[in-house]
């Protein structure tokens, strides 16, 4: 049963299903364990990064494509999931119909991309990608400007799950329509990966790596490499915009910052390439890890620069505004010296 | 002569006709949008303004797309840390500005220009040094594979940056142009502005050198024929390993050059001022043709023209008539304008 | 006769995972033409390119006048003195046919007396001398490819399938001036599908089978044997 539910893709790897686990449990039990506003802020955002990552491993991982526009296609679900509660008034409705053409919208736009970049060589994609998200980013935060401000828009959403709806208590945790909302990301997320999961393990799957394999060979066994490569595109776009819906939902508030910014998308880079390009639980491991880092180890960053602040060139390199620096650094070691990340390491040292 | 194959002759003839019009066509592409920019602004003054101010830009995006593009078809390494050296340049040749007052600041043309000079030769001789560290420790390790060398050069991009930022400050850095490339000069009634012109001079002069050395010179020949069939230059007897080094450290140098022309044009530095320009640099390349340094050419005069044009005409538009652009030539050419041979 | 100008012994060679060469060894003699034949797909075209060293062979060794080649770079072998006309030409189609000539004359410019001979050969290449080399037809492109490999003296030529889709006018063409080279006692290497052209040609033949090679001999004897061909090569060899 677990295994069918895990599409037959075991862990192989009793570190890995022990740390799978554990950051399942942690996220199930978020509310009861990790008591806090915060605390759930972050476990919620670790589950929308779970999907994001995953949704950007069946490309990278998957299928060898890289996309610089995945934050785009985020942001058009979160996009979708703003204006349509503004504009339609606080509403489940207002919540299926945005996130619905959230997620439309990203297919579209990852179509369209897909059949200029990949038609012709895989490397345009990445270029063209960046390129169009680098605009989009540019005009969207124009946009911004002229219908919300630079801070963003604010909306509301139906109160069933805001703190607002109190139906009880449990243990000493007050049940309140955060808590739903907080369930409705994580089973909204669980079943999505559980989807990616089964889709890669699926017949496409082993056409998609095969041709990320050696796509010559692939398109003489007779697949048509574009079609798949497109194929995969437009879903990991439309997964990336339920995750950006899911997370607007989560948030109440979307804004170039949190949504479009190219810094998430580096953030997400680092996450399937330190968790393990092409392995889904890669994706779980590298969102997890950063994502509490960049909540817990920044601060401390910051405690230890003012600690070394009378030493030379320390303080300058360890202030948290260098963080990104690091991170830099790390993810060239890791591509150089662990190509496979956390999970390929762990399944390689069973 | 032609009765030795006259099987062949007749397809000859034909061939030449339409491969020179398809040849031709991306050059006519320029003067044609000038004239497009001339009938929908209607001012004279105003389009000689732009279309200066379209070529010097142009001509900057040029520069540091030449050796982007020229790496990519010689060795078919994609290179995103090609930004940093732009940003990198900006910020040596400003710090040697900032160093020469007394040359920028004085009312003598020859004297700014020797001041513009020393920062871009600065510039050029840091970039390509380190350019020739970056490619044994961050290129070499990764040939062959495109989805490495993305992740690790944007990787290596993103440290460079930092780097930048440790060394000069997080925040941006202001300037002001040499006195004498202040303002503008009137010419048909139209303000031209010194500086763009000398921009457009500079960038003319290093495109005619760039095509004088692949043209004419053998180890031109070799980089123009390594784009298309790196293994036959190496069956034919060149190292093409050590010809790609010597083109990726000048790809940086212009980078870095491009760079220093950039901050005196933008009248400021940030150390992501690279990783801004790569989106132009990558529009460029893709819409000239990967490899292409004339197809590079064409695509950011292009640019630059479209750009400041649409600024004009329709400010909000400015932003996505890069976008519109790039969709149409690849509509017209899927691989773009000038596309590169590849006999393999 | 002397010691041969090449020695393969026991070449395997991957491509990709893929083990195409599986143990090859002949000998090209001095000043003789070898023919390289076999059904298409046992591994001709590697070995040539192998010889080159534009792919590695993971074992065995290459001997190129007494010297072991295998760990040098192509660009070594060929300044060593080894010419090469691939099987897809390899035209520089972006460059002129002067610019393909002068990139060939590694050692510095064209020899203006070897250059004549070869407009006398080739006369096409004077016409079209700088014109384009995209725009050249196929056995244009052929005979270009050819005269490249020949502008400079090597001590051995590598040349791959030069009739490959040409018209019987053209082939009779590049026969000539093979046959040119062989008189000034050239070395040859040569993969030919066209068994009347290897017939014409060929002092000693090596067949290959499915990465190996499956008879070395003289072509008298192949000639004259239409069994034995028809059991080497099977009957697409009669073609021609």
């Amino acid at each position: 049963m677990g295994l069918r539910l895990l599409s037959g893709d075991a862990p192989r790897s009793g570190i890995l299903s022990l740390l799978l686990i554990v950051v399942f449990l942690g996220l199930a039990l978020a509310p009861f364990l990790f008591p806090g506003v915060r605390a759930l802020h972050t476990a919620a955002t670790i589950c929308v990064f779970i999907l994001l990552v995953a949704s950007y491993d069946l490309l990278l991982g998957y299928s060898g494509i890289v996309s610089f526009a995945h934050t785009m296609f985020f942001g058009l679900g979160a996009c979708g999931v703003a204006l349509a509660s503004i504009h339609m008034g606080r509403g489940w409705d207002a919540l299926l119909v945005g996130t619905l053409s959230g997620a439309l919208a990203a297919t579209v736009l990852a179509y369209v991309i897909g059949l200029f970049s990949l038609r012709v060589r895989a490397i345009f994609f990445a270029m063209i990608t960046l390129a169009v998200a680098s605009a989009v980013a540019v005009l969207v935060s124009q946009l911004f400007q002229l219908t919300g401000g630079e801070d963003g828009l604010t909306y509301q959403i139906p109160r069933e799950l805001t703190p607002a709806f109190r139906f009880g208590e449990v243990f000493g945790t007050n049940l309140n329509g955060r808590l739903l909302n907080y369930y409705l990301v994580f089973f909204a997320c669980l079943a999505l990966f559980l989807l990616l999961l089964r889709l890669v393990n699926s017949p496409f799957g082993r056409v998609l790596q095969s041709i990320r394999e050696n796509d010559f060979r692939a398109e003489a066994i007779g697949y048509r490499v574009v079609h798949y490569r497109t194929a995969a595109t437009c879903m990991s776009a439309a997964i990336a915009a339920l995750a950006g819906s899911l997370y607007a939902i989560w948030l109440r508030y979307v804004g170039p910052d949190t949504t479009l910014s190219f810094e998430i998308m580096i953030d997400v880079l680092l996450m399937v390439v330190i968790g393990g390009m092409g392995t889904m639980y890669g994706a779980v491991i590298g969102a997890t890890i950063f994502v509490l880092a960049q909540n817990y180890l920044q601060n401390l960053m910051g405690v230890a620069a003012e600690a070394t602040a009378n030493l030379p060139l320390i303080p300058d390199l360890i202030d948290p505004n260098r963080w990104l620096m690091w991170l830099g650094i790390l993810f060239v070691l890791s591509v150089y010296f662990f190509p496979s990340g956390i999970v390929g390491r762990l399944r390689a040292g069973r | 002569m032609m009765s030795a194959a006259p099987d062949h002759s007749p397809t000859f003839a034909r061939l030449t006709l339409i491969d020179r019009l398809g040849r031709a066509a991306p050059y006519l592409l320029v003067p044609v949008l000038v004239v497009l920019g001339f009938l929908a602004i209607g001012a004279p003054t105003s389009w000689l303004t732009l279309t200066v101010s379209g070529l010097a830009m142009g001509m900057m995006i040029f520069i540091m797309a030449s050796g982007l593009t020229l790496v990519f078809g010689l060795m078919d390494i994609i290179n995103f840390g090609h930004g940093a050296f732009i940003s990198l340049g900006a910020f040596v040749g400003v710090s040697v500005l900032f160093a020469l007052p007394g040359w920028t600041d004085a009312a003598s043309l020859p004297l700014n220009i020797a001041a513009i000079l020393l920062a871009i030769l600065a510039a050029m001789v840091l970039t390509g040094a380190l350019s020739w560290v970056f490619e044994r420790v961050i290129i070499r390790p990764v040939y062959g594979s495109h989805l490495k060398q993305i992740l690790i050069t944007v990787g290596a991009l993103i440290v460079l940056e930092e780097a930048i930022h440790v060394i000069w400050g997080g925040e941006e850095i202001f300037l002001i142009r040499p006195s004498e490339l202040r303002g503008a000069i009137t010419f048909a009634g139209a303000a031209l502005e010194k500086y763009r012109i000398l921009a457009v001079v500079l960038g003319l002069a290093i495109f005619f050198a760039l095509r004088v050395v692949l043209r004419r010179t053998k180890i031109g020949l070799i980089v123009r024929a390594g784009v298309e069939n790196p293994d036959m230059v190496e069956a034919l007897g060149y190292r093409l390993k050590l010809v790609f080094i010597g083109v990726f450290i000048a790809g940086s140098a212009l980078a870095g050059l491009g760079g220093v022309m950039w901050a005196l044009y933008e009248q400021v530095i940030t150390a992501g001022m690279g990783e801004n320009m790569m989106v132009l640099i990558f529009i460029v390349v893709i819409i000239g043709g990967l490899g292409s340094v004339e197809g590079a050419f064409v695509g950011a005069l292009l640019v630059g023209l479209l750009q400041n044009y649409v600024a004009f005409l329709e400010p909000k538009l400015a932003l996505i008539s890069n976008i519109a652009l790039m969709t149409a030539i690849l509509l017209w050419r899927p691989e773009g304008m000038m596309r590169v041979a590849k006999g393999h | 006769m002397s010691d041969p100008i090449l020695t393969l012994d026991a070449i395997a060679t991957d491509i990709a995972q893929y083990h195409i060469l599986k143990g090859v060894g002949f000998q090209v003699p001095r000043g003789q033409v070898t023919m390289l034949l076999g059904r298409n797909g046992v591994g001709k075209t590697t070995t040539m390119r192998t010889i080159m060293g534009l792919l590695r062979n993971k074992s065995g060794q290459i001997r190129f006048d007494g010297q072991e080649i295998g760990a040098l770079p192509a660009s070594a072998r060929a300044r060593a003195g080894i010419g090469y006309v691939p099987e897809d030409m390899g035209i520089f189609t972006d460059l002129t046919v002067e610019e393909n000539m002068h990139l060939a004359a590694v050692s510095g410019a064209p020899d203006q007396a070897r250059l004549d001979w070869l407009f006398s050969v080739f006369p096409p290449l004077k016409t079209f001398w700088r014109t384009s080399a995209g725009n050249l037809s196929g056995g244009q492109k052929q005979m270009l490819s050819i005269a490249r490999a020949m502008i400079e003296e090597r001590r051995l030529y590598l040349i791959d399938e030069p009739t490959k889709g040409l018209a019987p006018a053209i082939v009779a063409t590049m026969v000539g001036a093979l046959r040119d080279l062989k008189r000034q006692g050239a070395s040859i290497l040569l993969v030919e599908q066209n068994f009347a052209v290897a017939r014409a040609l060929g002092d000693k033949v090596v067949v290959m089978d499915d990465g190996h090679v499956t008879w070395e001999g003289d072509m008298g004897e192949l000639a004259t044997d239409t069994g034995l061909q028809e059991r080497l090569m099977g009957l697409s060899m009669e073609a021609g």
